[in-house]
């Protein structure tokens, strides 16, 4: 569960601000807060190699995955074993459940009986994905980057949509992969709740630039179980 | 009853038609790919070059490739060294032609057909490990599929009617390049109403069939 995930100096010109990020993560869990458009879901696609950024380093247990300072090195995604689930999974629609599950497969990584256990989606393998209710795919969508292997699993507004039952139960998915298959995670979020429950260090981002940093204690406090806030 | 001209006129039509579409589509998914999903200098220019033979009188259309065929056109020499021989007023002439015509029509629903595929399955499926051929072959192109197979559809329907470009190129020469276009105008020409109307309801009934195919792709895909 050991990672060590450099950001040196990372610069993406958006519309509205430009993104500047340097970071080094190294913890289980990361939680990137902030409001819709802080730039949250940019960094992720840095990181998976799906944006190129103007300036900066990535750099992942000290391989570097993209220079853009010089070195003029990029590793593309399909090399770089880092898994990616879109907010809404982003499930191969002509594929059913299970053809979506082989498609990244990659030996030596969860096994897969202890995926399709742990997120109870052995009853839908035959299944269309058309057919899937919401948190379905997102329990799917999970499965299929775990068995590809990852060393690093980004997860883009994992709850996001869904009620609180549904919320509820899909956090549990979630901590149980963390604890079962122990690969770390970097997740997106707008809701504390969320970071909270799930993760070790958190940062915050605001319009392209990390405005905190902290455990979940030291950031949050409870409003009310289960709410929480960012503290002032 | 139909002839046995009327038969070969539209063997020689189904032929060229079929020959011109399976010329075009390489070069045209190619290209519709290229203008749905990347940037690159001269984008503009070459989207306009090809909306042009959609819009152009195919009678100019026709007289330009005239000129960059003939013996001494820039084309002309080229495809005499090639081995070609001489494509002017051959049946060579009537698939060219074809398929010129019908490539923007190719070209620009088998672009919005890529456009139609969310980039996103295409990264997921990079991160998943699938290199860029692995992701063509097993997401974009299935996904793409039923607006490929309607614009070759569309492709083929509108070769098949091809008629102002390919006067200009190949003339009308009976068993050489005479397709149905070419002979209900021919027919028409020489005071044969009867024949050139025969021709003419043979044409509608190939142009509702390959229309009436084409929507039954799209209509599948969309279940």
């Amino acid at each position: 569960m050991s990672l060590r995930l450099e950001l040196r100096g990372v610069r993406v010109p958006l519309a509205e601000f430009t993104l500047e990020v340097d970071l080094l993560l190294d913890r289980p869990v990361t939680t990137f807060f902030g409001p819709s458009g802080a730039g949250k879901t940019t960094l992720l696609e840095v990181i998976a190699g799906l944006r190129r950024p103007a300036a900066g380093v990535v750099a992942l247990d000290g391989e570097v995955l993209t220079d853009a300072d010089g070195g003029r090195k990029f590793v593309r995604p399909e090399y770089r074993q880092i898994g990616y689930v879109p907010q809404d999974g982003a499930l191969f629609p002509h594929r059913t459940v299970e053809d979506n599950l082989r498609y990244g497969f990659r030996a030596g990584g969860p096994a897969w009986a202890e995926v399709v256990a742990a997120l109870e989606i052995g009853s839908l393998l035959g299944r269309s994905v058309r057919e899937l209710s919401g948190g379905e795919r997102r329990r799917v969508a999970l499965g299929r980057a775990l068995l590809a292997a990852p060393r690093l699993l980004l997860l883009d507004e994992p709850l996001a949509g869904l009620d609180d039952a549904l919320r509820d139960r899909l956090g549990a998915y979630l901590r149980r992969v963390r604890e079962t298959f122990g690969v770390p995670m970097i997740q997106v979020t707008h809701a504390a709740d969320e970071v909270v429950s799930l993760s070790d260090d958190v940062v915050v981002l605001a319009a392209g630039r990390v405005t905190r940093r902290g455990s979940p204690a030291e950031l949050f406090v409870p409003t009310g179980e289960p709410q929480y806030r960012l503290r002032a | 009853m139909v002839s046995p001209e009327t038969l070969r006129v539209l063997g020689f039509s189904l032929g060229v038609a079929a020959l011109a579409t399976a010329l075009i589509i390489p070069p045209g998914y190619a290209l519709a790919w290229l203008l749905a999903r990347k940037q690159w200098r001269g984008k503009t220019l070459v989207e306009s070059l090809v909306v042009l033979p959609l819009v152009l009188p195919p009678v100019a259309t026709g007289l330009f490739l005239l000129y960059l065929l003939g013996a001494r056109g820039p084309l002309g020499g080229l495809v005499s060294m090639l081995g070609a021989g001489d494509v002017l007023f051959t049946g060579k002439a009537v698939v060219l032609a074809s398929a010129v015509m019908a490539f923007p029509l190719l070209v620009r629903t088998a672009r919005v057909a890529f456009a139609g595929v969310d980039p996103r399955l295409e990264q997921v499926a990079s991160t998943l490990g699938a290199g860029r051929a692995r992701v063509a072959w097993t997401i974009t192109l299935p996904l793409a599929a039923p607006g490929l197979a309607a614009a070759a559809v569309l492709a083929f329907a509108r070769a098949l009617g091809e008629f102002g470009a390919t006067i200009m190129v190949a003339g009308y020469i009976p068993g050489e390049t005479a397709t149905l276009a070419l002979s209900i105008y021919q027919q028409v020409q020489l005071g044969r109403d009867a024949a050139a109307l025969g021709l003419a309801g043979l044409s509608l009934l190939l142009a509702f069939a390959a229309v009436a195919l084409g929507e039954v792709i799209v209509r599948r895909a969309r279940r």
